[in-house]
């Protein structure tokens, strides 16, 4: 098996899922889980090799000439992240098959899930900027169709939106950030950025890919100020936020920025950029998640949260801060993915996920409470637990940190202290206490939905119990591969009893005494949000968006006014001018006109032509304005046959015909002259005419006195009949040697045709609506 | 509107139209016509029973609507180009074959005839088309 065969094969299967529902029924859950798991055990079986450092590479041309192909690269921070993503996928789907049972289109809903499986899968194994880019571009389109999912709820719509906005935006400057990139290297394969990483911090487009990069990331990741998209993505299904929104598409901003460290990283411009915004964007998720009271929005602000400290993590960079950031990143996948399939089972059960309805639930569902314990006791960051040993290698990391040491502690603190107090309010306000009304009783869920939480729950305390063993083959070759200068440090539960243990200790007490007067500590939040961030960064974007489109409506107008004669206007003035400024700098007009071989008979048919001009203009009638254009039109037919053009005469004695006809057709809807134009409209109108007669004029002109290069009607003339086997020249040119240019033209005719047709057959609809 | 001789005139002219709308169409390609103007004529033929017999018999008496008429001139000038990618040629590049050589009934067809035919049931359906919707009621 390859893995590019792998991801083919999921997206087949995301193709073929919709269709699927009816042979499988609800065991679709668990036959789709059997894909994923397949590609854990295969990723899972490449351990051992990577281990030993051996890099696992394949590739698929492209476009080759760019640089650009499908390739993949494997080494241990790919096997890690594949892990993840398969291995939560598994248990994703086999609960998403159950969660979605009552939902419609639910094989449709397992489509887009396995569709953003194979995408993010895709991301993370990506040896080509290029090939990582469209895989990425791909997570965002999947993201959007599942936070959509209920699409006939206008807030999903929105979020879904804003969240593909957003995405999108930050995808762009991706793109941008990467073709700087290349450009020292003349390739966008990882493998020769990793080989030569000083080609790109030494030249001048450093700073700007940084940039652009962090802005993909930064947006991805949720990093402040553009969190809000990640709260607001809740209106998707719970599986959806179990996947997407915790362990997989959020991370891969942080992927990114971990992958590229051994190029982009270690810059004094890197560490402070990445600490700054993981900094606040840890501190600011932390605050806003203490006043929530949805279950789910609670966690996504602490998922805001957790993607602060993984980037200020990657900031720091020191042996610690890597070792601490890949930990944490396992350790936030576990609880996370379990928390957000447990908040969506207590909905289903319950029938609420409002924290402040919700209670003593323990009696009814004592093994999800045991499971949801569990995983609240790794978020909190206490032993033995995964999650203990990931909190302690993150203070460790910032204690040691190289400056602004205090800062980053404190904020540390802070957020682990509000872990620790949302911990507790997440089981007891939620399990213990009072028993409020339930609109339905509750009851234990299904083994299918409790099945990933538990086994997620299991993998943690697993490698919380058995660090050396199993936690750290797991993890040393990813650390290695983000910062290929510094070793992974061996992981154990006990440190014995030193600062940082001190810390986690007064961390938990500070927790637990927040919980105690928790209704105070919630008041005083509320209080300064409502005093201080009294707008939600959510309505400053939806406000910009509407002011955005706003502003490019009252552009449309001023462009597309809808008024037929004003768009010719502008077009002739265009065309005037420019050819007029032309003429005025070529050469002098010589003009060598000589009448006196001019016969009699198309002497008169030129004065026929200029009187019937100059009627058309003077006339009060519509019906004369057209007769006397049908007769110029003639008039010219005459002159065509005269110098032998007979095919230009019997198209123009056709169209001629035509135009009176659909002229006829269209006079009878046309009002009457209501009133004549003024005479400052028609002196601008005559001017307009002028300019363009005059310019069309001096052009015919000079075309017949000047040449500037051998004419192409002579090679026409030998080709015509030897190559094409036409005597028809025009004819030959048409459908032989310009075939090409015909066929645009009779699209472009017909596309004209089929927008006439509906225009009008819109309009007579709309007309009669109204009469009726 | 209802004009008798204009009816006649129209119940007659128009099958000697569309037959002489498809000789213009063949003899195109060595004397003056071609696809254009034989579409031309076409839609000219149509639009002369429209102005005697109204749009609505004028739709039921031919046996495909304007839309398709144009939608299969597209297609046709579009596959007579496809030809030349089997020979191993350029799309749209001309193939000729020739029947009955050097008898007196030698004839030669090819696909630039094809995509004028293409030319001429576009033109032709694009002009029905803009005429009917303007002269419905």
């Amino acid at each position: 098996m390859s893995t590019g065969l792998f991801i083919l094969i999921l997206f087949v299967l995301a193709g073929l899922a919709p269709f699927t529902r009816r042979y499988l029924g609800n065991t679709a859950g668990w036959v789709f889980a059997l894909f994923p798991f397949g590609g854990f055990i295969y990723y899972l079986s490449l351990l051992p090799a990577v281990n030993t450092g051996q890099l696992i590479m394949e590739s698929h041309a492209w476009l080759p000439v760019y640089g650009i192909d499908f390739s993949f690269y494997i080494d241990g921070f790919s096997i890690l992240f594949s892990l993840i993503v398969l291995g939560i996928g598994t248990f994703i789907l086999v609960y998403a098959g159950y969660y979605m049972r009552p939902y419609p289109m639910k094989g449709r809903f397992m489509g887009y899930l396995v569709f953003f499986m194979a995408s993010m899968q895709g991301v993370v194994v990506s040896g080509n900027l290029i090939t990582m880019f469209v895989f990425w571009e791909l997570t965002s389109i999947s993201s959007y169709l599942l936070i959509g999912y209920h699409h006939e709820k206008p807030e999903a719509r929105s979020a879904a939106l804003q969240a593909l906005l957003i995405t999108g935006f930050g995808g762009l400057a991706l793109l941008g950030g990467f073709v700087l990139m290349a450009i020292p290297y003349g390739t966008y394969e990882l493998q020769a950025m990793f080989a030569n990483p000083d080609a790109i911090r030494n030249s001048g487009l450093y700073l700007p890919a940084l940039l652009l990069i962090l802005a993909g990331a930064f947006t991805k990741s949720a990093q402040f100020p553009f969190h809000f998209w990640l709260p607001g993505a809740m209106a998707a299904p719970s599986p959806v936020s179990a996947f997407l929104h915790s362990a997989t598409m959020v991370k891969a901003g942080v992927f990114l920025l971990a992958r590229l460290n051994p190029v982009m990283g270690g810059t004094e411009l890197w560490y402070v950029l990445l600490s700054a915004f993981g900094a606040v964007t840890m501190v600011a998720g932390a605050w806003l998640s203490i006043t929530q009271t949805d279950l789910k929005r609670i966690l996504a602000y602490t998922t805001v949260s957790a993607l602060g400290t993984l980037v200020l993590l990657i900031g720091t960079g020191t042996e610690y801060a890597i070792n601490a950031m890949i930990i944490f990143l396992v350790v936030h996948a576990l609880y996370k993915g379990t928390l957000f399939m447990m908040a969506g089972n207590i909905e289903k059960m319950s029938g609420t996920r409002d924290i402040t309805k919700l209670g003593g639930l323990y009696a009814y569902m004592p093994k999800a409470a045991l499971i949801m314990g569990l995983a609240l006791v790794s978020m909190a960051g206490i032993p033995p637990l995964l999650g203990f040993i990931g909190k302690e290698l993150i203070y460790e990391a910032k204690v040691y940190a190289p400056s602004w040491r205090y800062l980053v502690v404190v904020a540390s603190f802070f957020t682990n202290v509000v872990l620790v107090f949302l911990s507790l309010r997440l089981w007891l306000d939620v399990f213990g206490g009072k028993t409020p009304a339930y609109s339905k009783k509750p009851a234990e869920p299904s083994l299918a939905l409790i099945i990933g939480p538990l086994f997620l729950v299991l993998a943690s305390l697993v490698m919380g119990l058995f660090p050396a063993t199993i936690a750290t083959p797991l993890t040393s070759a990813a650390v290695i591969s983000v910062s290929p200068t510094i070793g992974a440090i061996k992981l154990k539960i006990w440190h014995g009893f030193n600062l940082v243990l001190g810390l986690s200790a007064l961390t938990v007490l500070c927790g637990v005494l927040v919980y105690k007067y928790k209704e105070a500590v919630i008041g005083f939040a509320n209080k300064v949000n409502l005093r201080y961030f009294t707008r939600e960064f959510a309505q400053l974007f939806s406000a910009g968006i509407e002011y955005f489109l706003l502003i490019t409506k009252a552009q449309t107008k001023n462009i597309q006014h809808g008024y037929h004669r004003f768009y010719l206007m502008t077009i002739f003035v265009v065309a005037s001018i420019l050819v007029w400024s032309i003429i005025w700098r070529s050469d002098p007009l010589v003009l060598e006109l000589d009448f006196s071989d001019m016969p009699l008979n198309l002497v008169a048919v030129v004065v026929l032509i200029v009187t019937a001009a100059l009627s058309a203009v003077a006339t009060h009638s519509r019906i004369i304005a057209l007769i006397a254009t049908g007769v110029i039109g003639f008039g010219i037919t005459i002159i065509f046959i005269a110098f032998s053009g007979v095919d230009l005469a019997i198209t123009m004695v056709m169209v001629e015909v035509l135009m009176v006809i659909m002229a006829v057709a269209v006079l009878y809807h046309l009002p009457r002259y209501v009133k004549y134009s003024a005479t400052g409209a028609r002196m601008r109108d005559g001017l307009v005419a002028g300019l363009v007669g005059g310019f069309m004029m001096v052009l015919v002109l000079q075309a017949g006195t000047s040449q500037l290069e051998e004419p192409i009607s002579e090679f026409f003339k030998e080709m015509s009949y030897s190559e094409a086997f036409g005597r028809n020249i025009v004819n030959v040119i048409l459908v032989d040697f310009r075939a090409l240019d015909t066929l645009g033209e009779i699209t472009v005719i017909a596309i004209a045709a089929l927008g006439i047709f509906s225009m009008i057959k819109l309009a007579r609809e709309q007309s009669q609506i109204k009469k009726n | 509107m209802e004009s008798v001789i204009l009816q006649i005139a129209a119940r007659h002219m128009r099958p000697l139209l569309i037959i002489l709308s498809l000789v213009v169409l063949y003899r195109g390609h060595n004397e003056p016509g071609g696809g254009f103007i034989g579409g031309l004529m076409l839609g000219a033929a149509f639009i002369l029973y429209a102005m005697g017999f109204g749009v609505k018999k004028t739709q039921e008496s031919i046996f495909f609507s304007p839309v398709t008429m144009t939608a299969v001139g597209l297609l046709v000038a579009l596959a007579s180009g496809i030809p030349a990618l089997f020979a191993g040629h350029i799309f749209m590049t001309g193939e000729w074959v020739t029947f009955f050589q050097g008898s007196a009934m030698e004839l030669k067809l090819g696909t630039p005839l094809l995509f004028d035919l293409g030319v001429y049931f576009a033109v032709a359906g694009m002009l029905t088309l803009v005429m009917f919707s303007i002269m419905e009621e």
